[in-house]
């Protein structure tokens, strides 16, 4: 089938294309006339990419072209800014949007492919929000430096990536001091007691009734306000900041934790009364494990809180490190490279203890049924 | 069965006022113990207690200190003055519900087209999943900083802060709920021809309107976090955020957990409103009470 059918972002990627022609040169500045040779290519490749996905090619070959153009048209506009930073005209902008255009097209075509191999159709669910996530990088990075957002406001990526780099050692201890000692600790501890007090409201049913409600209200309320109280209580080093995570994630992992316990079905409470067991046996080979489910829930939610509590409660007092601690002097001090290196490390930080605990979870209840993906 | 939930709470909120109590004598007794040996002073036991439970700044406020100096804060003083929780309160309130508003807004908008581009749905979801597992929060400070910098302060600062943290929640929220309509639903509507936004106005919104109002409760307690950890940086102007911010300068135990409770009472009402005002439009539409 040799047709010409152009998608609606082909079509309005040449219309960018001749309105970028018309509205040349892309940049002032004397470094960006000599690299004006970039920008024409930057032009052709969106040319090509255009074209070739609208001649009716296979659609794996459109893929590929419409990676190789968008992504080497994205490359040419941002190498070519360089020195010209600021001084980006209307043609710049137009040949961003023609090449982010493609790559929506791009990401169209790669969402609509029917893939054989259930290897392959997993990759392609990574690859597709892979793309979406750089292409917000490369727009950060060429909006800020082509329209010269002062660096106050926001710095490109590749600034905060120097940073990063070039800052290892006092980012490392910042993560030794906050996540490795203020979270583990505080998470280990607020979760333990948490799951102790919901094993205890489920065997007394006074308990229960009382400390549901309450679970239940304090959820809602910001918890986060006590920082200050623990700083005062237990000084200025981590261990107030364990406090605070320890009370931020108690109350999540009981509600879970009481809910997943009343999930075993009757029916199977009555068959481990048919064989005699007793209330611990039945506690731990069958409720708990019905439970997993719930309490690694609970787990997933505290991942998170835990880094949000010991990361606020720094700004209230601390010893001079710290993720917190960092953040709040350093936008103090106007340098925001290193709060947004900060801010990227927590992310990472926070990702990384999620997805840990969820393949502990891919693990533990391989059985549930949202696993099996039955 | 379901109403004897009353006694139960009430019996553990009173365990928790008395080993406040409890907690109030011992945090305080060195400090009080130390005091009265510089003075020369030998009180006797109950005295003592009374002197553990009226410092002006005790590690652990008694919880009577804590309703008297709310009580005195709330009431006793006009809603302009600086010292009013009434006052901070509604500057904190203010933000929240900007912030919820736009929020819930931007979620709206973001779950729509996620379930209508298929490109969307593939690459912008699963950054939104991802986005919950990154502590948002310690953007806070530098937003109000930054926007500051370009002359942006006021309620906008914390507002986005706001905005920011409870956009997320909507956006899942309503994702599910616009595609809880059963596929016999949908098939229905099919044969009745109906077009891409027949079926969003009529199916697909009513059906997700239950799932809107869930997330929003859980959205509205995140927009007040993100208020006033929004007012931390600002150098305690006002609000709950910078009045929590000033009794940890000047270690007034009182006023902060004060704060704190004007706080709670905050997130309860509005949680509580929303929870009403889902009903009454569930209601509305002709849900039955469940």
């Amino acid at each position: 089938m040799n047709t010409f059918r152009p998608s609606w972002q082909a079509i309005l990627c040449v219309l960018a294309i001749i309105g970028a022609l018309f509205t040349l040169p892309a940049a002032g500045g004397e470094a960006a006339i000599a690299d004006s040779d970039n920008l024409l290519v930057a032009l052709a490749l969106l040319f090509i990419g255009a074209a070739g996905s609208s001649i009716g090619l296979a659609a794996g070959v459109v893929a590929l072209l419409l990676f190789i153009t968008a992504h080497g048209a994205a490359w040419m506009l941002v190498t070519g800014i360089a020195g010209g930073e600021g001084t980006a005209g209307l043609s710049y902008f137009l040949m961003l949007t023609g090449a982010w255009l493609l790559a929506w097209r791009l990401v169209s075509v790669l969402s609509g492919l029917k893939l054989p191999h259930k290897a392959l159709a997993f990759g392609m669910r990574l690859l597709v929000p892979a793309i979406f996530g750089v292409w917000i990088l490369i727009l950060w990075e060429a909006i800020v430096r082509g329209a010269g957002v002062p660096f106050i406001l926001l710095p490109p990526p590749s600034a905060i990536a120097a940073r990063m780099a070039s800052s290892v050692p006092v980012l490392a201890a910042d993560v030794s001091q906050t996540i490795f000692k203020a979270v583990l600790v505080g998470y280990v501890m607020g979760c333990t007691a948490g799951f102790v007090a919901a094993v205890l409201a489920d065997r007394f049913l006074f308990l229960r009734r009382g400390l549901l409600p309450i679970g239940n209200m304090v959820s809602a309320l910001p918890i986060i306000g006590i920082a200050p109280i623990m700083v005062m209580w237990f000084g200025f080093d981590w261990p107030s900041k364990a406090a605070v995570v320890v009370v931020m994630t108690f109350f999540p992992m009981l509600v879970n934790t009481v809910a997943g316990l009343a999930a075993s079905g009757s029916m199977e409470r009555d068959l481990m009364r048919t064989y005699a067991s007793s209330y611990w046996q039945t506690l731990f080979k069958l409720r708990l494990p019905a439970a997993a489910p719930f309490i690694f829930n609970a787990l997933k939610i505290n991942s998170t809180l835990a880094l949000i509590g010991a990361i606020v409660a720094e700004f209230f007092g601390t010893p001079i490190v710290g993720m917190g601690f960092r953040i709040s002097t350093e936008v103090g001090r106007m340098n925001v490279d290193m709060v947004w290196a900060e801010i990227a490390v927590a992310a990472l930080a926070g990702s990384v203890f999620y997805g840990v605990i969820a393949l502990i979870e891919r693990g533990v209840t391989f059985w549930h049924p949202s696993i099996r993906g039955g | 069965m379901r109403g004897g939930k009353a006694i139960p709470v009430l019996t553990i909120l009173a365990g928790i006022v008395l080993a406040w109590y409890v907690g109030t004598y011992f945090m305080n007794a060195p400090f009080q113990r130390g005091l009265n040996d510089r003075r020369g002073a030998t009180p006797t036991f109950s005295e003592f207690v009374g002197q553990t439970m009226s410092q002006p700044k005790p590690t652990l406020p008694a919880p009577h200190q804590v309703a008297v100096n709310f009580f005195e804060n709330t009431f006793q003083r006009k809603v302009t003055s600086g010292q009013s929780l009434v006052y901070h309160s509604w500057v904190t309130l203010s933000s929240t519900l900007l912030g919820f508003l736009f929020g819930t807004v931007l979620g709206i908008v973001i779950a729509v087209g996620i379930v209508h581009v298929l490109a969307l749905d593939r690459s912008l979801m699963p950054w939104i999943i991802a986005s919950q597992t990154i502590p948002i929060l310690a953007l806070a400070p530098m937003i109000v900083v930054v926007l500051a910098a370009v002359g942006l302060t006021g309620l906008i600062p914390k507002a986005l802060i706001s905005t920011y943290l409870s956009f997320f929640p909507v956006a899942v929220g309503m994702v599910k709920g616009l595609r809880s309509p059963e596929s016999s639903h949908l098939d229905l509507m099919h044969t009745y021809n109906a077009s891409r936004s027949d079926v969003f106005w009529k199916l697909r919104l009513p059906a997700s309107v239950p799932f809107l109002f869930a997330s929003m409760k859980v959205a509205v307690a995140a927009s007040l976090v993100g208020a006033i950890v929004g007012e931390l940086p600002t150098g305690a102007v006002a609000g709950i955020g910078a009045k929590l911010l000033s009794g940890s300068y000047y270690s007034q135990t009182i006023e902060i957990f004060s704060a704190l409770i004007a706080g709670s009472i905050v997130a309860v009402v509005l949680v509580t409103t929303v929870g009403l005002v889902g009903r009454m439009t569930e209601r509305a539409m002709g849900a039955r009470p469940a």
